[in-house]
């Protein structure tokens, strides 16, 4: 019987807000550890959290930008454990009334159309310090706590069980990340564990619509490590099942180097964590004019933008998913565009020199040195024969150098092409004078020769002979011989 | 008893005194007085060389609102580089890092902290007997209890060893001590004062109270206290009145409410008499007074038991010994350590509140339990609204009896509990309430008066207050016990 698996993602992705959520400390990853620290994120005795604006701002941004609904009121609600890496032995978090709720997003479903995953909720909450167990520096039977990243701001992006692959949860994951990104409200990285997945799946016959006993999978550092660790575990569940076995509802955690996922020891997820209202803070209140206030500030979404692509510019699908997946990016080729009168030619110089610089370079294009308009005059110079292609490419580099205009590196690098009529008949002239024994060949018949030849021209002229002038030019003198 | 502060603030301005005399003096009588075991910390040095400033200040000009006022503070006020214990093993060396709100309001007004006061464990309790530093004794009886939680705030000024002192008042932990010493004692409208740095019983109830030796010190201190603090989000943005001005005014015109439940099964006979003699004179004297209901009043003790207990279970969560406090370190398990810790550093009371607190909020009893008691919460609250439809002020005791014999209640917490049946609705409401001396009883101990008014209306307890206070004066030569 072929099972069908059902797959609901939890996404943890940390707010760029400058400070944490309800303190003044600072954020920035890898600092000196407990450095970032104050009374209140460590919890001392009578301190008191107060909500970071930014933090609700963020949040709203992403609930609207996946189409949820704004809850006027939401309110935090106390999650009690004991942790040593969690100083007030509660993570203030939301539970009954979350910010956010009913969205959705559109994966591709893979035959060109769009597939939508709907979001459950999103949720703010604090992040948990760090325990440090494997370091050099922590001695045996010991264990240390950074509390820097506590109280960090988090959104929770719970989805619904509404993925059947790893593949859909890979794009899932993948969209949101492009999301979080585009809005600016987190850096997206899944190393840095500024965006975290734990994963949700059960398996039930194709086909049905009941869903089966489902497991909890944790500890995936990567994209990669999502959809390998879900792949094993629905390996792990399909051999239980059709084995005749049951699945029992348990946490695994996914161990990257050993390419399992192991079950957690009992004990670790027993938790009973007494949500209740948090006394400390009111109600969250998003008004109409707040909520109205940043959706103003939403720029443009990156489906609407991919849309107005396909409808103005007529670009391919795949172009336009690789130049949108960077808000950068997608921000320059659309300052390009406008500006290059054929639109592919725009897609591709961004698709490749562009992106190879950045690449290479591993650099941001918001730090990139050659503005849209300088661009589109280096491709207006190649349609107007003023520099050939490869010239083009000269040109560009050296402007990523200098920083210098279109025009002056032609100068500078004497690439101007040669499409003076006059001179470019000297030059033809020239290699027919030098080069007899070819050009008789080629009035014997043996037409082959004639690459030959232009590629004298272009060597005398240094490259610069208008390549479509000088190859009319040839052509005329040699028949004019015949 | 000694010069209330507004005289003495008098003799300062006419040169007849000297903060620094005065503090010498205090201390003497604090010294006299070890036994009630008021204090926990003396701070000796630090007061009179802040008396010595002060002294200057009032030389060249310049002097707070609260200059040379000796005040007692809870030791549940984190007070920088001092120890702050909460009258608890577990933070028997604990030093805070930072100021509270009010210790940072004092002193900036130029009051001088003399010391910080012993009270019940984490403020539960209500003889001030749960206290790892042993029981405070009444001034007016030593082998009666001050009451609690705040019992050592209320001893000292009863005593004359503070002008004023600060309290904390979570169900009556301020006006229950304050009417069983015969001082007054305020808890103000939650959010009226701030609570950062308060450290931290049950959130939703818990306010700053003040104890005086009459109502003109009360509504200075208040003055100096009151208003928003953006580090506690609960804090009220509603301005603050001038307190003084209610200080002139008489009873004429303010109709009081007599609660029909407050005069029932449980109250001591002497007690209720008190009351009504003082009721008998408002009349006389023009003031209106009105029977009202308040029919919810039996349910205050359970509803506020539910809710304060599930509260402080997760408020001492953070006593885990891993980064501040006591810690008991068995070898190498971190379960053990945090058990350990805690079973050494928390008393019986505070255990038993915990674990009632862990039960109110456990998967299973939640509804059945806490939210029926936020239910009832909200219901206690109608039942005030409505009762201030038809009146300003309610009036009746503050305790069912005057002070009982040390250990009288301590071995059954059933009836400790019930000792709080008047002042438990009224912060279940947020509303404030005062207690005012109202006479002595046979045994020459003191009866208290406990007025409460519409939220945000301290003006109308402050002017009752002082009335009664001037009536009795008038009456008797003198508002206090002798």
């Amino acid at each position: 019987m072929p099972f069908e698996p059902v797959i609901g993602l939890e996404v943890h992705a940390q707010l760029a807000t400058v400070s944490k959520i309800f303190c003044g400390c600072g954020t920035r990853f890898g600092a000196e550890p407990n450095s970032q620290v104050c009374p209140v994120c460590l919890g001392l005795p009578g301190t008191l959290p107060v909500l970071n604006k930014k933090a609700v701002e963020f949040a709203v941004r992403m609930g609207l930008a996946v189409h949820c609904r704004i809850k006027e009121k939401s309110i935090f609600a106390r999650k009690n454990y004991f942790y040593p890496d969690l100083p007030k032995g509660y993570q203030i978090s939301q539970y009954e009334e979350p910010l956010c709720e009913d969205g959705w997003v559109g994966i591709p479903d893979g035959n060109g159309g769009v597939r939508k995953i709907r979001i459950h909720r999103i949720h703010l909450e604090e992040d948990a310090g760090k325990s440090v167990h494997d370091e050099v520096y922590v001695g045996e039977n010991e264990s240390l706590v950074d509390v820097n990243r506590c109280g960090t701001p988090l959104i929770e992006i719970v989805s619904e069980p509404d993925m059947h692959s790893p593949q859909e949860a890979y794009e899932y994951l993948t969209k949101l990340r492009q999301m979080v990104r585009w809005l600016g409200v987190c850096d997206g990285n899944m190393e840095e564990g500024s965006l975290r997945c734990d994963a949700n799946i059960s398996l039930r016959p194709a086909g049905t619509e009941g869903l089966g006993v489902k497991t909890e999978l944790k500890n995936m550092n990567t994209f990669r490590g999502v959809e390998k660790a879900l792949a094993f575990e629905i390996a792990r569940q399909t051999r239980i099942l059709e084995s005749g076995g049951k699945v029992v509802q348990q946490t695994l955690l996914w161990d990257e180097a050993a390419d399992e996922a192991r079950p957690m020891r009992s004990k670790e997820e027993a938790h009973d964590y007494r949500y209740f209202p948090d006394p400390d803070l009111p109600p969250l209140v998003v008004d109409a004019a707040w909520q109205a206030e940043i959706a103003a500030s939403l720029p443009e979404l990156p489906d609407a933008r991919a849309g107005r692509w396909r409808s103005a510019y007529d670009l391919p699908d795949y172009d336009i998913r690789v130049l949108n997946e960077d808000r950068g990016v997608s921000d320059y080729t659309d300052a390009l565009l406008p500006l290059v009168p054929d639109p592919k030619k725009a897609a591709n110089w961004v698709m490749g020199e562009v992106l190879r610089f950045l690449n290479e370079r591993k650099a941001d294009i918001r730090d990139f040195s050659v503005p849209p308009e300088a661009l589109a005059e280096v491709i207006r110079l190649i349609d107007a024969g003023e520099i050939s292609t490869s010239s083009g490419k000269k040109v560009f580099e050296e402007m990523l150098g200098s920083g210098i205009s279109p025009r002056a590196a032609v100068e500078k690098l004497g690439l101007s092409q040669v499409s003076d009529a006059g001179a470019l008949e000297s030059l033809v002239d020239r290699v027919i004078a030098e080069n007899s024994p070819e050009v008789q060949k080629y009035l014997d018949g043996k037409h082959q020769v004639f690459g030959f030849l232009m590629g004298r021209v272009m060597q005398v002229s240094k490259g610069k002979a208008n390549p479509a002038i000088a190859t009319e030019t040839m052509k005329r003198k040699l028949e004019g011989m015949k | 008893m000694t010069v209330p502060y507004h005289r003495f603030r008098k003799q300062l301005e006419d040169g007849e005194s000297t903060c620094e005399t005065t503090v010498v003096s205090f201390l003497a009588q604090i010294r006299a007085h070890e036994s009630l075991n008021a204090f926990v910390t003396v701070l000796e040095d630090r007061a009179l060389e802040k008396a010595r400033e002060i002294d200057r200040k009032l030389a060249q000009g310049g002097a707070g609102s609260l200059a040379g006022m000796v005040v007692a503070v809870k030791d549940l006020f984190a007070m920088k580089h001092v120890r702050t214990t909460c009258g608890s093993r577990i933070l028997e060396r604990y030093h805070s890092p930072y100021d509270s709100a009010v210790v940072g309001r004092l002193e900036e007004e130029d009051a001088i902290v003399i010391g910080k006061t012993n009270m019940d464990e984490f403020g539960m309790g209500s003889s001030s007997e749960n206290s790892a530093y042993g029981p405070v004794l009444n001034p007016r009886d030593p082998g009666r209890t001050p009451g609690g939680s705040s019992g050592g705030s209320a001893a000292a000024v009863a005593a004359g060893l503070a002008m004023t002192a600060i309290g904390s008042d979570t169900g009556g932990s301020v006006r229950q001590p304050a009417a069983l010493t015969g001082v007054v004692g305020l808890r103000p409208t939650y959010g009226r004062i701030s609570r950062y740095g308060l450290i931290a019983f049950a959130s939703s109830l818990d306010t700053v109270g003040i104890f005086s030796s009459d109502v003109t010190d009360c509504a200075i201190l208040l003055q100096a206290l009151a208003g928003r603090d953006p580090r506690d989000a609960t804090s009220s943005l509603l301005p603050v009145p001038d307190y003084a001005e209610a200080l002139r005014s008489s009873v004429r015109g303010l109709t009081f409410g007599l609660p029909r439940e407050y005069y029932g099964e449980g109250l001591s006979p002497e007690v209720g008499e008190a009351i009504h003699a003082v009721v008998s004179l408002i009349r006389e004297s023009g003031g209106e007074i009105r029977e009202i209901s308040l029919p919810l009043t039996d349910y205050g003790i359970a509803t506020y038991y539910l809710i304060c207990t599930a509260e402080a279970s997760s408020n001492l969560a953070r006593y885990d010994g891993v980064k501040f406090g006591l810690r008991i370190d068995p070898e190498g398990d971190l379960r053990r350590m945090i058990e350990e810790t805690r079973h050494e550093g928390f008393g019986s009371e505070v255990k038993r509140r915990i674990m009632l607190g862990t039960y109110v909020l456990s998967a299973g009893y939640y509804d059945a339990y806490y939210l029926k008691a936020q239910r009832v919460r909200t219901l206690i609250r109608r039942d005030f609204e409505n009762a201030f439809r038809e009146c300003d002020v309610l009036i009746g005791p503050t305790s069912p009896t005057t002070a009982f014999r040390l250990g009288e209640k301590s071995e059954d917490p059933m009836a400790m509990y019930l000792s709080d049946i008047y002042t438990v609705t009224a912060p279940l409401a947020g509303l404030p309430a005062i207690s005012i001396p109202a006479g002595l009883d046979s045994r020459g101990l003191p009866i208290g008066l406990q007025l409460t008014g519409r939220a945000f209306q301290e003006e109308n307890l402050l002017r009752a207050g002082y009335w009664i206070e001037q009536v009795r004066i008038r009456q008797t030569g003198c508002c206090q016990p002798a």
